[in-house]
């Protein structure tokens, strides 16, 4: 994909406030990603919507690279209503590793984070009630990990639950 | 899904005796709830204290799926999140694909993806407007939207085959060549559904029952919305002049000249006047479409294996509920390496909570049906 070096007062701003912690602004493919280091992203995301007037937090997921040595992308895709700009900020985290949860900022983030605990078993921290959503409360593993299989399933849950041998 | 944080506040000796608080259950078996929705009530008497909605019940691990098919395999499942407007979904996806392989649409293409979208936007407002006047007590609109909706969906049929899961779009453009009598019919339905408004109109909005069940319920004020990350007619309905159609256009929609609606109330009879508003809006455009429809190809220049190259995209569209959004990651192989919805349904019912506490039970029935939600996206 194209990728530019993306320039403007705004990445000025948020490197110079938050210098080593920022680690790349970049306009890929067109659309404007900043990729900060975990200590800092609870800083940046705040910051973003108290200084720069981004008031919408679109959504928040993940994306699992198991051969990296922090596994986890964790993205946070944020809107600006008065400048009519998306961006989207970018942190990597270890496995079982804290991610600040941002639920103080948006209340949006309160089902979105649970989703991504959910699905990849993210811990969010800050996060008034961080349980499962689609999944039910006791099963277990985290359905979007890679090497969480397309036909795995957890079978003690659904013989117990669904008194079925298997749900596939 | 998952069990309830909702507990009685004293269930103890005396106090228990004295409290009028009780939890009670709706769903996931409740005509209303519009699938398998369930929401835990906490209640002091008829006063709404606090919600817990437990959903999951429809969740077929859409996400997990799309990285075990190739680009081409998975835009069918699209068409099953929204069901209603599986024609949306399927144009989210494919807009989002081709960001990835940076590839351009024909002009044509275009302009029959904005035609089948906004007929099929009409579609669920249609869907909407009808289970949510059943749900309220009012029977009949049911049977003359599903009417009228039957017309959209025969168009669909004619198009493609299919009336509800469509398929209607492939990345890169389209895959079939309108039928003879596709303008005339779209025309014909413009000029059926501008009839038909009124007749709702009639029926609804000058009804004391329709007007006192709707007026004040359910307000989500422009911050509520923001703060929550709702979108689509919600949004409009507290004063926010705020589509992705105007604010970020894609498919051409700059070219189109309406309006987007808005009005001031944020309560669930303004969004009734909203999405009305946005059917007029929706056929206007429909008009437009029929009239510039270009000649040219349908499909733009897409190898016949899509392998986009390492990297990710963020494309969102204005569905009917909203904010309709995928972020496609790609590794450079014949399958996305990840693909996330971003579903209007699921972040608007996440404010139920909020435009619930401290209504009536009766009420609550009435903002389920406000929200516009489809199972199918919420849980996915």
């Amino acid at each position: 994909m194209p990728s530019a070096p993306w320039e403007g007062s705004l990445p000025a701003a948020i490197k110079e406030r938050f210098g080593d912690g920022i680690e790349g602004a970049v306009l890929l493919g067109g659309q404007k990603l900043l990729t900060v280091g975990l200590p800092s992203a609870a800083g940046v995301l705040a910051s973003l919507r108290d200084d720069h007037g981004f008031d919408y937090l679109v959504d928040v997921t993940a994306v699992h690279w198991p051969k990296r040595e922090r596994p986890f992308d964790i993205v946070w895709i944020l809107y600006s209503f008065a400048a009519n700009e998306r961006i989207r900020v970018k942190t990597t985290a270890a496995d079982g590793e804290a991610v600040p949860s941002v639920t103080g900022l948006y209340n949006s983030a309160d089902w979105l984070e649970r989703e991504a605990f959910d699905m990849f078993g993210v811990r969010f921290e800050g996060h008034p009630d961080l349980r499962r959503i689609l999944m039910p409360d006791e099963w277990d593993g985290y359905p979007l990990r890679k090497e969480y299989g397309i036909l795995q399933q957890d079978g003690a849950w659904v013989r117990e639950n669904l008194k079925i041998e298997s749900a596939q | 899904m998952a069990a309830t944080t909702l507990e009685p506040a004293s269930v103890d000796g005396d106090t228990f005796l004295d409290s009028n608080e009780l939890v009670l259950n709706m769903g996931p078996q409740h005509p209303s709830t519009h699938g398998v929705l369930r929401v835990i009530l906490k209640l002091d008497g008829e006063t709404v204290l606090g919600t817990d909605c437990v959903i999951g019940y429809l969740h077929r691990g859409v996400e997990k799926i799309a990285e075990d098919r190739t680009y081409q395999q998975f835009a069918p499942y699209v068409d099953r999140m929204d069901y209603v407007a599986a024609v949306s979904n399927g144009l989210g996806y494919c807009m989002a694909v081709e960001k990835l392989l940076d590839v351009e649409i024909p002009e044509r293409a275009q302009c029959v993806r904005v035609i089948l979208t906004e007929l099929n936007r009409v579609a669920s407002h249609l869907l909407w407007l009808g289970t949510h006047a059943l749900d309220i007590g009012a029977i009949t609109p049911v049977f003359l939207c599903f009417r009228e909706r039957e017309e959209v969906l025969k168009i669909f049929e004619k198009y493609c085959g299919a009336r509800l899961t469509t398929h209607a779009f492939r990345i890169g453009g389209l895959q079939y060549e309108t039928y003879d009598t596709f303008e005339k019919d779209c025309v014909a339905f413009c000029d059926l559904m501008e009839e038909k408004v009124k007749e709702y109109h009639d029926l609804l909005t000058g009804n004391r029952i329709w007007v006192k069940r709707t007026t004040g319920v359910g307000i989500l004020t422009a911050e509520d919305c923001k703060a929550y990350g709702v979108t689509g007619p919600l949004l409009r309905a507290a004063g926010v002049a705020w589509d992705l159609r105007k604010a970020q256009p894609y498919c051409g929609y700059e070219k189109y000249d309406f309006e987007i609606p808005t009005r001031e109330g944020a309560d669930t009879f303004d969004r009734y006047i909203v999405r009305m508003r946005e059917m007029e809006q929706s056929c206007r455009i429909i008009r437009q479409a029929v009239d510039a429809l270009p000649s040219g190809p349908i499909k733009g220049k897409v190898a016949k294996v899509i392998k986009p190259p390492p990297g990710e995209a963020y494309v969102s569209i204005e569905a009917p509920k909203g904010e309709l959004g995928y972020y496609v990651v790609s590794d450079g192989s014949l399958k996305p390496y990840r693909v996330r919805v971003r579903p209007p349904s699921f972040v608007n019912l996440a404010a139920l909570d909020k435009m619930c506490r401290g209504s009536l039970v009766a009420d609550v029935v009435a903002i389920i049906g406000t929200i516009d939600i489809v199972l199918g996206e919420v849980d996915r």
